[in-house]
C-alpha cells in the first residue's frame, strides 16, 4: 500500500511520537532498573564487621601454641546457617599477649593451614607458604598474612570481626 | 479418522502459521558438502537443552539456601529417584556442552567461516562461549559443599585484583564482607535466570544469523571471499546444488546429537555426579578447592604465573583474549578460507589445544600443592633404625620437609626430587639451603637446632645413588625374598 506525501506537521507531529516511545521505554526503565539494581547491590553494603567478639579464655590458650578459633558472624542472616561461621588462626605469644591471622592467603583467598612442627602456614591450592609471623616464604602470595585486631578484656581473648580480605591491585 | 486428523492439523496450521513460520528455516538450502565437520553447532544445542531440561528438574527440589542447600544436594544425590542420575546428566550435559562449544569454534575457525558476510555468527559465538564458561562455574558453586565455598572466595579475590572497582566487584560476589547467607541465592539467579536468559537470546541471534547468511561451505583453497561478490556468488551455488536442510543436513545432526545425549546418559548411569565434598563451613579449614575439569587449567595458570606479572595475566589477559576473539572476523574478514592457504591458523588451534591441555594436566596433579598429610618413610627408604640418618628422616618430615619434596616417591612435589641430594649437594650446600631458604624455599634458621640441623643433613647426605648396580640387585632380591633378618 503506498504511502500517501507527508505533510510537514506530520512529519512533526510522527517525530514527536517517536521521541514520545522512547522517551516513555527509557522513564521505564529507570523506573524498574533503579529499584532493582538497588536491591542486588544492597548486601554489599550490609556492614556487619567491625564488632569485638569473645573467642574464649584467656587461659584456654597455651602460651607459643597457634590455634584455629571459630567465630560466627554476630549477626547473620536468618538462612545463613554453618556459613555465618568462619575461622582465624590464633597464638599466644606470652601471659597477655595474642596475634590473629587471618586464614585467608593473600593470594587467592584460600585457607592456610599451620603446620606446628614446621612452623609455617601453608596453602593447598597455589602452594603458597608463609612463616609463622605471618610473613611470605614462598610461593605466589603478594603479600603477609591480613592480621586481626585482638584485645584481652575481662579474662576473654577478642578479637574484631574483619570482611574476608581482598587483595588489590590499584 | 485419518482425514479428522489431517483435516485438523491443517486448520491449526493454518491459524497458528506454523508450517509458514519454520518451514523455509527447515527447508533453507545448505552446501551439499557440508557433513559431519557441520554437526558441532547443533551438537552444542542439544547439550544445552539437556542442560535446561534436566536443570529445571533439579530446581524442583533444589533450595538456594546457603544453610540449606547441602542437605537438598544430599536428598537429590541419595534419596530421590533418578536424582543421582539427573545430577550427573546436568554435570556430563555441562561437560559435553563445553566441548561442543570448542569443537564448534575450532571447526569455524580452521575453515574461516568466521570471515565475511559472517563476523556476527562469530562475535555472537564468542559471547556464547563466554556465557558457558560462567554457567560452568557458577554451576560448581550451586553445588554448595566446601570447594563450593572456597571457590567464591577465590572468584571475589581474582576479581578483587580489578583496578578501582575491585572491592566493590568481591564484595558483590559474596553478597557483603563475607561468605553468608546473601551468597548462594546471589549464585542461584545468575546460573538459574540471568545466564539462561542471556543464552537463549544469543541463540537466537546466532540461528537467525546462520539463517540470514547461510551456512558456510567447505573451504576450498583458491576459492577466496571477496566481499562485493561473495553473496552472489553464494546465492547462485546454493540454487544450482543446495539441498534443503531438513532433512539431507539435519540428520547428520540428529545421528551425532543422540550419540551426545546416549553418551551423557550412559556416563550419567555408570559414573554418576561428582561426589559432595563436606559441608560448606567456612571454619573448617582443612579444605582442598580444586574447580571442576573444566576450569583446572584456569587453576593452573593462576599457580603458575610468575607472582610479579600475576596481577596482569589474572586481569589483562582475559580482557585482551576477549577483545581479540570478539574482533577477530573484523579484522581479517576476506580472502582465503582453505587451512592449507591459513597454516597459522593450524598452529592457533593446536597451540590452543597444546596450551590447555598442558595446563589441565599439571592442573590435574598440582605438583606446587603441598602434602599435607605425607606418610612417614618406611624404614626401607630410610635405611637405619637409629642414629643421626634415622632421626633425620624422622625430622624430615616433622619440621614439613616431606609436605614439599619427595624422597623415592614419598612426600610432596612442589619442591625438587631430593631421593639422590646427597650425590648434588655437599654437606655445607645442604646446610646453607635449609638455614637459608632459597626461592620458593623456606628459611628454616630458625625452626631447627643445631643438633637438629645436623641430623637432616646427616640424612639428606644419605640420599645416594646405588654405587653399582651389583648392590641394586642384591638389593632387590633380599627385599623380594624377605629374608629373615
Amino acid at each position: 500500500m503506498p504511502e500517501r506525501p507527508l505533510t510537514p506537521e506530520q512529519i512533526t507531529r510522527r517525530r514527536f511520537l517517536e521521541k514520545l516511545c522512547i522517551g516513555l521505554s527509557g522513564v521505564c526503565a529507570a523506573i524498574l532498573g533503579i529499584p532493582i539494581v538497588g536491591f542486588v547491590v544492597a548486601p554489599i553494603f550490609r556492614r556487619t564487621t567491625g564488632k569485638w567478639i569473645s573467642v574464649g579464655h584467656i587461659a584456654d590458650f597455651e602460651v607459643g601454641k597457634t590455634v584455629s578459633v571459630t567465630v560466627t558472624d554476630p549477626s547473620p542472616l536468618p538462612w545463613a546457617g554453618i556459613t555465618a561461621k568462619s575461622a582465624l588462626w590464633l597464638r599466644r605469644i606470652n601471659d597477655a599477649e595474642f596475634i590473629a591471622f587471618s586464614v585467608n592467603c593473600t593470594h587467592l583467598g584460600c585457607p592456610v593451614r599451620w603446620l606446628q612442627d614446621a612452623d609455617l602456614f601453608m596453602c593447598p591450592c597455589h602452594g603458597g607458604v608463609y612463616y609463622s609471623d605471618g610473613t611470605v616464604a614462598a610461593g605466589p602470595p603478594p603479600k603477609p598474612l591480613i592480621r586481626y585486631d585482638v584485645r584481652t578484656a575481662n579474662g576473654q581473648v577478642q578479637i574484631k570481626t574483619m570482611a574476608i580480605p581482598i587483595t588489590t591491585t590499584l | 479418522m485419518k482425514r479428522i486428523i489431517i483435516g485438523s492439523w491443517r486448520w491449526l496450521d493454518d491459524r497458528l502459521g506454523i508450517s509458514a513460520l519454520i518451514g523455509p528455516s527447515l527447508k533453507h538450502l545448505v552446501p551439499h558438502d557440508a557433513r559431519w565437520w557441520y554437526v558441532f553447532g547443533s551438537a552444542t544445542l542439544v547439550a544445552f537443552i539437556v542442560q535446561v531440561v534436566t536443570g529445571v528438574a533439579l530446581a524442583f527440589s533444589y533450595a538456594s539456601s546457603s544453610s540449606q542447600a547441602y542437605e537438598t544436594l544430599q536428598f537429590i544425590t541419595n534419596q530421590a529417584p533418578f536424582g543421582r542420575f539427573l545430577r550427573g546428566m546436568h554435570y556430563f550435559g555441562a561437560s559435553a556442552m563445553v566441548l561442543m562449544v570448542g569443537a564448534h569454534m575450532a571447526q569455524t575457525f580452521l575453515f574461516g567461516s568466521y570471515k565475511y558476510p559472517r563476523e556476527m555468527n562469530w562475535t555472537t559465538g564468542v559471547l556464547l562461549l563466554a556465557f558457558t564458561i560462567v554457567m560452568g562455574f557458577t554451576g560448581q558453586l550451586l553445588r554448595w559443599d566446601q570447594t563450593a565455598a572456597w571457590s567464591v572466595v577465590v572468584a571475589a579475590e581474582q576479581a578483587g585484583r580489578v583496578p578501582f572497582i575491585g572491592d566493590f566487584l568481591a564484595q558483590f560476589i559474596l553478597g557483603g564482607t563475607t561468605i553468608g547467607g546473601a551468597t548462594l541465592s546471589r549464585f542461584f539467579a545468575i546460573h538459574v535466570f540471568i545466564m539462561p536468559a542471556l543464552i537463549f537470546l544469543f541463540i537466537g541471534i546466532h540461528l537467525m544469523l546462520v539463517l540470514r547468511h547461510g551456512i558456510a561451505e567447505p573451504p576450498v583453497a583458491g576459492m577466496v571471499v571477496d566481499p562485493a561478490t561473495y553473496r552472489a556468488e553464494y546465492e547462485e551455488r546454493m540454487h544450482k546444488t543446495g539441498r534443503p536442510f531438513y532433512p539431507e543436513g539435519a540428520w547428520r545432526d540428529f545421528v551425532f546429537g543422540t550419540g551426545v545425549i546416549v553418551v551423557i546418559t550412559l556416563l550419567s548411569y555408570f559414573v554418576g555426579p561428582p561426589k559432595l565434598d563436606a559441608p560448606p563451613d567456612p571454619s573448617v579449614l582443612n579444605a582442598d578447592p580444586r574447580p571442576d575439569w573444566y576450569l583446572l587449567w584456569a587453576f593452573a595458570l593462576l599457580a603458575l604465573i610468575p607472582p610479579e606479572v600475576e596481577g596482569y595475566v589474572m586481569i589483562l589477559a582475559p580482557v585482551i583474549i576477549g577483545i581479540v576473539l570478539l574482533a577477530a572476523p573484523i579484522l581479517n574478514n576476506r580472502g582465503e578460507r582453505a587451512p592449507s592457504r591459513r597454516p597459522w591458523s593450524i598452529a592457533v588451534v593446536l597451540l590452543s589445544v597444546i596450551m590447555i591441555g598442558s595446563l589441565w594436566i599439571a592442573g590435574a596433579n598440582s605438583p606446587w600443592s603441598p602434602n599435607f598429610n605425607p606418610p612417614p618413610l618406611p624404614e626401607k627408604v630410610v635405611g637405619a633404625t637409629s642414629g643421626p640418618v634415622f632421626e633425620g628422616a624422622k625430622l624430615f618430615r616433622d619440621r614439613g620437609c616431606l609436605n614439599c619434596h619427595l624422597i623415592a616417591g614419598y612426600g610432596g612435589r612442589r619442591g625438587p626430587d631430593l631421593t639422590y641430594v646427597g650425590d648434588k649437594l655437599s654437606e655445607s650446600d645442604i646446610v646453607i639451603r635449609i638455614v637459608n631458604g632459597g626461592v620458593n624455599m623456606p628459611a628454616l634458621g630458625k625452626v631447627v637446632t643445631p643438633e637438629q640441623l645436623a641430623q637432616i643433613t646427616a640424612f639428606l647426605q644419605s640420599r645416594k645413588r646405588p654405587l653399582r648396580p651389583e648392590n641394586q640387585a642384591s638389593d632387590t632380591a633380599s627385599s623380594s625374598t624377605s629374608a629373615p633378618k
